[in-house]
């Protein structure tokens, strides 16, 4: 554990100035088939505890899996959207702890035959290309869930009992294993944070996970070592688990950065260790210690046979593929018309999907970017979550520019219908409607509201009627103030010059 | 002849023409295991009232002319390492005292659905280690036919059941020879079917790769009569094979007419020589003297091998056995022990004090064994190395096959020892799997059938036939063909001449 007064933290630049950082990204896909990896339980997400389980999941003795056929062909899919090889051939191991939440007290993964490997996916920051090579995807097995009962923090410290949920145990896992990330300097954090959102965006693209971090669909363990500038080695390795959005991968990884810095630089050495991330005050601390005392016994599951994808599967699925990511993007650039910057912005902030989604929905392409750019990127920052983890859909987004684009609220009005849709007061229709935030476009009351300007600004009706038509805002302000804003000022404007013109 | 006496297919025969009841048969079952179980102690656990409810059913539909399958109504008895809804499976381990599952092995659905009323579950070495039963931790079953001898292991339940008339049919497992060599010592008849032939669903695994569900009953006919209810492709086992089985049935009955031309049977010379006792040799020449008469030809063939096989097996069986038996940590089923004056206990310290206490020595021995050998640094010397032996095994198997239909050898190399006799020393008690663990290794089948009493002792031997993968038919085929040929110089059943138990009518 940290000591009260915390780990000592090297500024980030001066990180840069004496280390290289090496990465390294292990990323946890939940797939979203019916029914579990080895058993026809649900794979769905929830439900009572213990009740998505049998003999199976449980590893009752004698109970026997099954290999999911479409988890394989999702692995596979997963593996060639990543430029994977795929095994001709590949087995199941049984990788051996002690747990009480994993049911047989190993886990049904893969050893040294992962389904696919050798693989790259290309990431852009910051305008630049970075190819993450991917080591491996593998399948494997979820485990159940540990409640820790009658401690202070929910952990099993201090804990009086625990509890086990097995609904989770045997959901289906792809484990996607990058190699060493090096070179990217600076752009280490990036880098982390744009290979997970990218993925993210692939993984959803594909339709094999729902790849919501906060359910923990997908769960990305980070990796990271310094090493003496220049020096082409790589450090002793942190492993940071419970990196529950793309802004806390790349925050995970800066702290580290900064934290190894700091051992390194008072003398110290970086302990191979796993190491938690806290979401809320934005540090890791120690976990258990990973040396190599620890030896899973690894061999191969003999209640299963090979995996052996016959080369024309393989083809099949290739052309089941979505589109390169690289290529969507030059794609949706044309369709919306974004500049270069616009874009990058759109890509850095991961909302390309949302955008899509939108447009898609009905909005133009660029009431949809500056939705999800400039007010709702502002409340995602400000709620420290993601921006898709927000709670507001394409779809409502589309619904709210609608109403913009039939002048029923204006772009200030909108933020409040935001805010409706937040607190879950239904649809963005039923949120006018219950806050009455509907812009008035009644001449009738309009009329009296700018007879009532008129008549407080005499002067400023003079300079109008003198055909300074500009001097039209202070009168529309002061019609605007009456309203409460809810009013149409391109109506009020016209109004004004109707009755003064 | 009492109906206790008869077999299985007999009795079938008799329900089928309507002279009996599976209530009777049933019936007559249960008294006998009241009336000898004491002495004998085959069963772990009889179910008198299901069994009765089960021969009711049957017998109402053999009233209704719809029989569920030939043995609809022949009561049989289950090795409790397969799981049975409602009935407790212990595996003879502490660790499983009262669990009862809530599902059943894919062999018992399949036993159920043929309308075989189950008796009960039969006694066997803890998770199936060992060749005695002697590693019970429930006690040992005795030898029907010396109570002071082993009945064989790890299925010593089952054979001693069937060889005291207590049920006509069982279920075993063999990983090693745990149908096989109770057999042998038994004076009955046990197959293990080619690996994959029988699902392994709801088997309780001591070692995955080599484990395999078969029939312990007193003819080679009645073990085709079983091994077609269980036998067949299982989608919960994807080890299991999906083809039709091999005409099982009418292979015995071919057999058993005693004709054996135009078989080639292989002798395999390291089978034999120092250890194996001569008299149990003096019954294997003469089985084979008589398969020659019977019009086969003999051939000697090496599988030079088969002298690893043991180092083998003793390796990949703990290491597969330390990842099965890992689930045994109280936290889900079975027993959970506290450690003592550790009230606030971690699950960590209850999973230890757990272990140490329900499993017995043989058990741990064996997860020390496997666990080191699947040790980080040390399994390619190990395991990897023995995986590489059992193909240089299977390899001699096919080699053989090309030569001859069938291999042949003692099935044990002595007959039934005296309980005690090799519980500290388990290489000795290891020693006795040895022309047994080939099969397994290389997942051929292989049926021991009775070659008679041994001169030294009086005690019965067996003669292993094996064939290779999915070529289960011709171990029926040669079996039953021996079996004919052996009760003919016999003049009747090998089990008539086994004495009374306790005073009851041999």
């Amino acid at each position: 554990m940290t000591t009260a007064t915390g780990p000592t933290l090297v500024p980030f630049d001066d990180v840069l100035a004496a280390y290289d950082p090496a990465l390294g990204l292990e990323v946890h896909v939940e797939l979203n088939t019916a029914t579990k990896m080895f058993c026809g339980c649900p794979a769905a997400f929830g439900g009572e505890p213990n009740t998505h389980v049998c003999p199976t999941c449980l590893g009752l003795p004698g109970a026997m899996p099954v290999v999911n056929g479409k988890a394989v062909e999702s692995a596979i899919r997963i593996g060639l959207a990543l430029n994977c090889e795929i095994a001709e051939w590949c087995r199941f191991a049984r990788k051996n702890y002690f747990y009480p939440d994993m049911p047989k007290n190993f886990q049904t993964s893969q050893y040294d035959e992962p389904i696919c490997f050798d693989g790259w996916l290309d990431v852009e920051v910051e305008g630049e290309t970075f190819r993450v090579e991917i080591e491996r995807a593998h399948m494997e097995e979820d485990t159940g869930k540990s409640l820790h009962v009658g401690g202070a923090t929910g952990r099993i410290h201090g804990a009086d009992h625990s509890l086990v949920d097995y609904n989770r145990a045997g959901i289906p896992l792809i484990e996607i294993v990058t190699r060493p990330i090096v070179g990217a300097g600076a752009k280490a954090p990036a880098v982390a944070r744009a290979y997970v959102s990218q993925l993210r965006d692939l993984i959803v693209a594909l339709g094999v996970s729902e790849a919501r971090m906060d359910q923990g669909n997908l769960r990305a363990d980070v990796n990271l070592s310094l090493a003496p500038k220049g020096s082409g080695v790589l450090g002793t390795r942190t492993e940071t688990k419970n990196v529950n959005s793309f802004r806390s991968v790349e925050r995970a990884v800066r702290y580290e950065m900064q934290r190894h810095a700091g051992v390194l630089q008072a003398g110290g050495s970086i302990l191979q260790e796993t190491r938690h991330w806290h979401e809320d005050t934005g540090v890791t601390t120690s976990g258990r210690e990973k040396s190599d005392a620890e030896d899973y016994r690894y061999f191969p599951e003999p209640d299963l046979v090979p995996v052996a994808p016959s080369r024309e599967w393989v083809e099949e699925l290739r052309g089941t593929l979505p589109e390169n990511p690289l290529a969507r993007r030059a794609r949706l650039q044309a369709d919306w018309g974004f500049t270069d910057l616009e874009m990058r912005d759109a890509v850095a902030a991961g909302v390309l999907g949302l955008i899509e989604e939108t447009v898609a929905a009905g909005a133009a392409p660029q009431a949809a970017r500056k939705w999800w750019l400039s007010e709702l990127g502002r409340r995602a920052n400000d709620a420290g979550v993601d921006v898709a983890d927000l709670g507001v859909t394409p779809t409502q987004v589309a619904a709210v520019q609608a109403l913009v684009d039939a002048g029923t609220v204006n772009d200030k009005l909108a933020r409040q219908v935001f805010d409706g849709l937040l607190a879950g007061e239904g649809t963005p229709e039923e949120i006018v409607a219950a806050r009455g935030l509907a812009v008035v476009s009644d001449d009738g009351a309009l009329g009296a509201a700018v007879d009532a300007a008129i008549a407080a600004n005499p002067d400023v009706a003079d300079k109008i009627r003198d055909g300074k038509v500009q001097a039209a805002g202070a009168l529309i302000g002061a019609v605007m103030k009456e309203m409460k804003g809810q009013a149409d000022a391109a109506r009020v404007r016209e109004l004004v010059l109707e009755k003064l013109t | 002849m009492s109906a206790e006496r008869r077999t299985a297919a007999e009795l079938a025969d008799a329900l089928a023409a309507g002279e009996t009841t599976s209530v009777e048969l049933t019936r007559a079952s249960l008294d006998r295991i009241a009336q000898v179980d004491g002495v004998v102690h085959a069963f772990l656990h009889v179910d008198a009232e299901s069994a009765l409810a089960q021969a009711e059913a049957s017998d109402a539909r053999r009233a209704a002319g719809t029989p569920a399958s030939t043995l609809d109504g022949v009561p049989i008895a289950v090795k409790d390492v397969l799981a049975t809804e409602g009935l407790p499976t212990t595996c003879g381990s502490r660790i499983l005292e009262g669990w009862v599952p809530p599902y059943d092995a894919t062999v018992v659905a399949r036993v159920k659905a043929a309308g075989l009323p189950i008796l009960g579950k039969t006694n066997m070495d803890e998770f199936a280690m060992g060749s005695s039963t002697e590693h019970s931790a429930y006690g040992p079953t005795h030898n029907p036919w010396d109570l002071d001898r082993i009945p064989g292991g790890s299925g010593g339940g089952s054979a001693a059941a069937v060889a005291a008339h207590e049920a006509p049919l069982a279920l075993g497992t063999d990983t090693g020879g745990s149908i096989r060599q109770p057999g042998a010592v038994t004076g009955t008849v046990g197959m293990k079917p080619t690996y994959g032939g029988v699902s392994r669903y709801g088997l309780v695994a001591l070692a995955n790769s080599l484990d395999q569900v078969g029939p312990v009953t007193r003819t080679v006919l009645d073990a085709a009569l079983l091994h077609e209810v269980i036998g067949g492709h299982d989608r919960k086992d994807s080890t299991s094979i999906d083809q039709p089985l091999p005409a099982l049935v009418e292979a015995a009955r071919q057999g058993a007419t005693g004709d054996l031309s135009g078989v080639r049977i292989g002798v395999i010379t390291e089978l034999a020589g120092d250890g194996w006792q001569p008299g149990v040799m003096t019954r294997f020449q003469e089985s084979v003297d008589l398969m020659v008469k019977a019009g086969a030809e003999v051939v000697e063939v090496s599988c030079p091998h088969f002298v690893h096989a043991l180092a083998t097996y003793y390796l990949i069986l703990p290491a597969e056995a330390s990842s099965n038996l890992a689930k045994f940590d109280a936290m889900r089923y079975g027993l959970r022990v506290w450690p003592e004056g550790r009230p606030d206990a971690s699950a960590e310290e209850v999973m230890r004090a757990t272990r140490d206490a329900g499993f017995g020595d043989e058990v741990k021995r064996r997860i020390i064994l496997g666990t080191y050998a699947l040790s980080s640094g040390y399994y390619d010397a190990y395991y990897g190395q023995a995986q590489k032996v059992r193909t240089l095994i299977a390899r001699d198997f096919e080699a053989a096959f090309e030569r001859a239909d069938v291999l042949v050898s003692p099935t044990a190399p002595t007959t039934a020892f005296r309980l005690g006799e090799k519980l500290d020393d388990p290489i000795a008690m290891y020693l006795n799997d040895l022309a047994t663990i080939p099969a397994n290794l290389a997942g051929v089948p292989g049926i021991s059938v009775p070659s008679g009493l041994a001169d030294e002792d009086g005690l019965p031997a067996g003669v292993q036939v094996l064939a290779p993968a999915l070529a289960d038919d011709r171990c029926y085929r040669v079996g039953a063909a021996l079996e004919a040929l052996l009760l003919e110089t016999w003049g009747g059943p090998l089990l008539d001449r086994a004495p009374g138990l306790n005073g009851a009518p041999a």
